[in-house]
């Protein structure tokens, strides 16, 4: 069924469940993602899957379950001591930082890899400017690839929705992950920015190494560009499997059209 | 302005050199201290006071305007800052130096002076340490009450502390304070809000404050953000308390209350969050208002009031900021 | 023990006014999540309205030579007097808040929580300094508007006024109840605290429960008002500040939007501060309110009868 593992997986959840008081959110999810690899995450609405991400980030606490990155338990850690781990993210409703440029966003998620702090801040010697412009330089290669280059003076919420998106993608990559989950990035795009978003996705993972697990309703997308795909339903997974498999499996088919499939 | 102000200028164009500016403006600083005595003694008054302003507001405006966390106690860390360095002056500078009264001006009682400052910072900082701590964790409105809270807390402490004067008040602070010290703390408060903000560490203080969620998710350690604003506020607000006291020559614990942590928050609304130099603006023009008002003295806070609240419901941005609408306000 | 049962009924007459002055905090905060600074300054009108309810007073307008007088002529010490006094202050005071919340509230719906704080501390400033101006800084003496007896015995020193204020505060709490428990209105104030655009798609007038929830609340801070003046024999303009701050306290203890919860942290603070009042830590007083404030929300935010909420992602 799945592909086998040439190198141990880079994010490893085990039985994970959350439970909200008397709601059951996720119930013993176990999947596992790969270095470079790209996984998809589907499932009705409700299914809990932006649930899995605020897991996996550190939002959410597992109520019972492991969960592994690079080897290193990271339950109970903070959502930006996961980010420093190397997990990035993006979010279903994009949570930009609206009285920022569009540099200014991308730039403060360098923020991890910074040598100098306050002190530098206030001293601003030769070190501190160095290390200014360097960050500089790499935001804008990023704005660069993104073709973001133009607006980057630009508040980052007048940019066009695509747009938007894009940035969110460029900041989250900003912070250097070896994991970059995507939380429904095409949503409300018309098809030729799905495509160019599926080129670019591909074109992320491959330049820059990492693996994405991504949520996404637009079954063109998922199927398109990954390789691998978990189905969840009411916080269970029923389903993992190549793209091809998942598409003709029953159990799939029923959580979607829900009971009509009688025939 | 960007971080380095050499690669990708801002679409202004402009490049700064911080540090030059500061060592201008302390400088400009000095003379208007040589000069001092030349100035009428009431604009000489008039001066100091929007000096100590533009402290509180600058200071004020890095944790509630900068990093949006709504803090309506900085009157407390003030008096911690006021009473600190006058019990310094008051009873330690008498006996460090036994020759020199504290009144007097010249290089010994400088240095103490200036010593009593930077303790009164440095405990207004510790108060903010503790304040700040357990309520950063809090949003919003219960911030803004907890804070208020810790405030009154503050002033209570202090009513009840006889030997810096209790609930009478503290008299007899030697005359220390001059357009030197108060435009010079300025100067340097500006600069380090402003040289922090400014940089890439420092956008993470605009990222708390527009989306903490987001900020976690990108890295930002948004609780030593929030404490490292309030705690940097709060030394500030401290030296400013310092400079108060030995301007006005007595403290009195009820001057510390809520009323004058308000009259701060509202010198950093009008001048626009998040906004140096618009603060500063609010602050000189705050603080001349009853100046211009005292014809009509009694009607002042109505005044006051009515106008805080047409602000609101007309501009909430502050009346000088320039930004457009992207700006969430 | 004498001296407990002593500061036990001073403690539960502080207590019913923290009480009465809590709930409107609560049920504004239940439906608005914003804190009204300004409630406390209408408890100060409420004061100062059963004030002049008794008082023969004059509107001048000196500029122009204008001198009105006005003599409502209701008596003091009588009971229909009082409760008739009591009743213009409360209807005065629920018109002020609908007032206040029709022309600086309702406007700043949409904004951002801080714009419409920062609006309720300048309602607050503005009834604060107005009531300067026209009632004058100075404190005045309140008028006994019910007959006062003086119980002593068993060494006890009670007033009829503290045993008043007791009763009227529990009744008007079981009144409220009843409202927000059985009548039309009450289901919908509840509708609009839990889910304000599903109340509207549901037919409910958002904007008249909201005038009405403010109405009712400063109708009980004028209540509030005029209790803790009849105790506290003199009133001045800025004799809200202090109580409200407390009130809000009380609310927050109680857990916030929750309705028996404000009541019940009225009562709780009001005891408290009784009896700190009474022992050697009286200086610390008022701090221990916002002391007991700090420490209710870092370990139980949702406070004693609340629910904690989680923020969705």
């Amino acid at each position: 069924m799945a592909a086998t593992q040439t190198s141990p997986p880079l994010l490893r959840l085990e039985q994970c469940t959350i439970r909200f008081g008397g709601l059951t959110a996720l119930l013993e999810l176990t999947g596992h993602i790969g270095p470079g690899e790209l996984v998809g995450l589907i499932g009705p609405n409700g299914a809990g899957k932006t649930t899995v991400f605020n897991l996996i980030t550190g939002v959410y606490q597992p109520t019972t379950g492991k969960i592994e990155f690079c080897g290193h338990s990271i339950v109970g850690k903070k959502p930006y001591q996961i980010t420093a781990h190397g997990i990035a993210r993006t979010f279903q409703n994009i949570r930009l930082f609206p009285s920022m440029s569009v540099f200014d966003n991308v730039r403060v998620a360098f923020h991890l890899h910074l040598l100098q702090g306050i002190g530098h801040a206030l001293w601003r010697g030769g070190e501190f400017r160095r290390e200014e412009r360097e960050i500089a330089e790499q935001v804008m290669d990023l704005l660069e690839i993104f073709q973001l280059t133009k607006a980057r003076h630009a508040p980052a919420m007048s940019l066009p929705y695509g747009g938007q998106r894009r940035l969110e993608i460029v900041r989250a990559l900003a912070t250097r992950p070896k994991l970059l989950l995507l939380d429904e990035p095409a949503a409300g795009m018309n098809p030729t920015e799905k495509t160019e978003l599926m080129k670019l996705i591909e074109f992320v993972e491959e330049k820059y190494k990492i693996s994405v697990l991504l949520v996404e309703h637009d079954m063109q997308v998922v199927m398109g560009i990954c390789r691998r795909i978990l189905v969840l339903d009411y916080g269970i997974k029923i389903a993992e499997g190549t793209p091809d498999e998942v598409r003709s499996n029953p159990k799939v088919i029923e959580a979607y059209l829900g009971q009509e499939q009688e025939k | 302005m960007n971080g380095s102000g050499e690669i990708a200028p801002s679409p202004r164009g402009r490049t700064l050199r911080p540090k030059t500016m500061l060592l201008g403006a302390l400088l400009a600083a000095g003379v208007l201290g040589w000069f001092s005595d030349k100035i009428n003694p009431y604009y000489a008054d008039v001066l100091t006071k929007v000096g100590i302003n533009i402290i509180l507001a600058v200071s004020l405006n890095l944790v509630n305007g900068y990093t949006g966390q709504f803090s309506l106690g900085h009157a407390g860390f003030m008096a911690v800052g006021a009473y600190t360095s006058a019990a310094i002056t008051l009873f330690l500078g008498p006996r460090l130096l036994p020759h020199h009264p504290m009144g007097d001006l010249n290089w010994a009682t400088a240095a103490v002076f200036g010593g009593a400052l930077a303790a009164g910072g440095v405990m207004a900082a510790l108060a903010g340490l503790v304040v700040g701590a357990p309520s950063l964790r809090l949003k919003g409105d219960y911030l803004a009450i907890v804070t208020l809270g810790f405030g009154e807390i503050i002033r209570v402490i202090f009513c009840n502390i006889p030997a810096l004067g209790g609930a009478l008040g503290l008299n007899g602070i030697p005359a220390c304070t001059n357009l030197f010290w108060v435009f010079a703390v300025a100067v340097v408060c500006t600069y380090v809000v402003v040289a922090m903000v400014h940089s890439t560490y420092g956008r993470g203080f605009l990222a708390v404050r527009d989306d903490e969620v987001a900020a976690e998710a990108m890295g930002l350690n948004t609780t030593r953000y929030k404490i490292v604003a309030f705690v940097a506020g709060a030394f500030f607000a401290g030296m400013a308390g310092g400079l108060y006291g030995h301007y006005t020559l007595s403290l009195d614990p009820k001057g510390f209350g809520f009323m004058r942590s308000i009259d701060i928050v509202v010198m950093v609304i009008l001048g626009g969050m998040g906004n140096t130099p618009g603060v500063i603006a609010a602050a000189v023009v705050l603080t001349l208002l009853p100046e211009w008002l005292r014809p009509v003295a009694q009607y002042r806070m109505v005044l006051y009031s009515f106008l805080l609240i047409v602000l609101m419901l007309t501009r909430p941005q502050g009346l000088f900021t320039w930004r457009g609408k992207w700006k969430q306000v | 023990m004498t001296e407990f049962c002593q500061q036990l009924i001073n403690g539960l007459s502080l207590g019913s006014v923290y009480a009465l002055l809590a709930l409107g905090y609560t049920m504004v905060y239940g439906i608005l999540r914003f804190i009204n600074f300004a409630h406390s300054d209408v408890f100060m009108v409420g004061a100062f309205a059963g004030y002049y309810a008794v008082t023969p007073f004059t509107i001048r307008l000196a500029r122009i030579g204008f001198a009105l007088p006005v003599n409502l002529g209701i008596g003091t010490h009588s009971i229909a007097g009082g409760l008739l006094a009591l009743l213009i202050a409360m209807l005065f005071c629920a018109l002020l808040g609908i007032l206040i919340e029709r022309l600086a509230y309702r406007p700043l719906r949409d904004r951002s929580k801080l714009t419409v704080l920062i609006t309720a501390i300048g309602v607050s400033l503005l009834l604060e300094s107005a009531g300067q101006l026209i009632f004058g800084a100075d404190p005045e003496p309140f008028p006994e508007l019910f007959p006062v007896r003086e119980f002593s015995g068993a060494g006890l020193d009670i007033s009829s006024n503290q045993l008043l204020v007791i009763a009227v505060a529990a009744l008007l709490l079981i009144a409220l109840q009843l409202i927000v428990l059985k009548s039309k209105i009450g289901v919908a104030m509840r509708a609009v605290s839990f889910n304000p655009q599903a109340a509207s798609l549901m037919g409910i007038n958002n904007d008249l429960v909201i005038s009405f929830t403010f109405g009712l609340g400063s109708a009980l801070a004028a209540a509030g008002g005029i209790f803790y003046a009849m105790n506290y024999p003199s009133i001045d303009p800025l004799m809200g500040v202090l109580p409200g701050l407390k009130a809000f306290v009380a609310a927050v203890l109680g857990g916030i939007g929750n309705i028996p919860g404000a009541a019940l942290g009225g009562v709780l603070l009001g005891l408290i501060e009784t009896f700190v009042r009474g022992s050697r830590y009286s200086t610390f007083t008022d701090a221990i309110a916002f002391a007991a404030l700090i420490l209710i929300l870092l370990f139980k935010p949702a406070g004693l009868l609340g629910k904690a909420q989680v923020e969705k992602v």
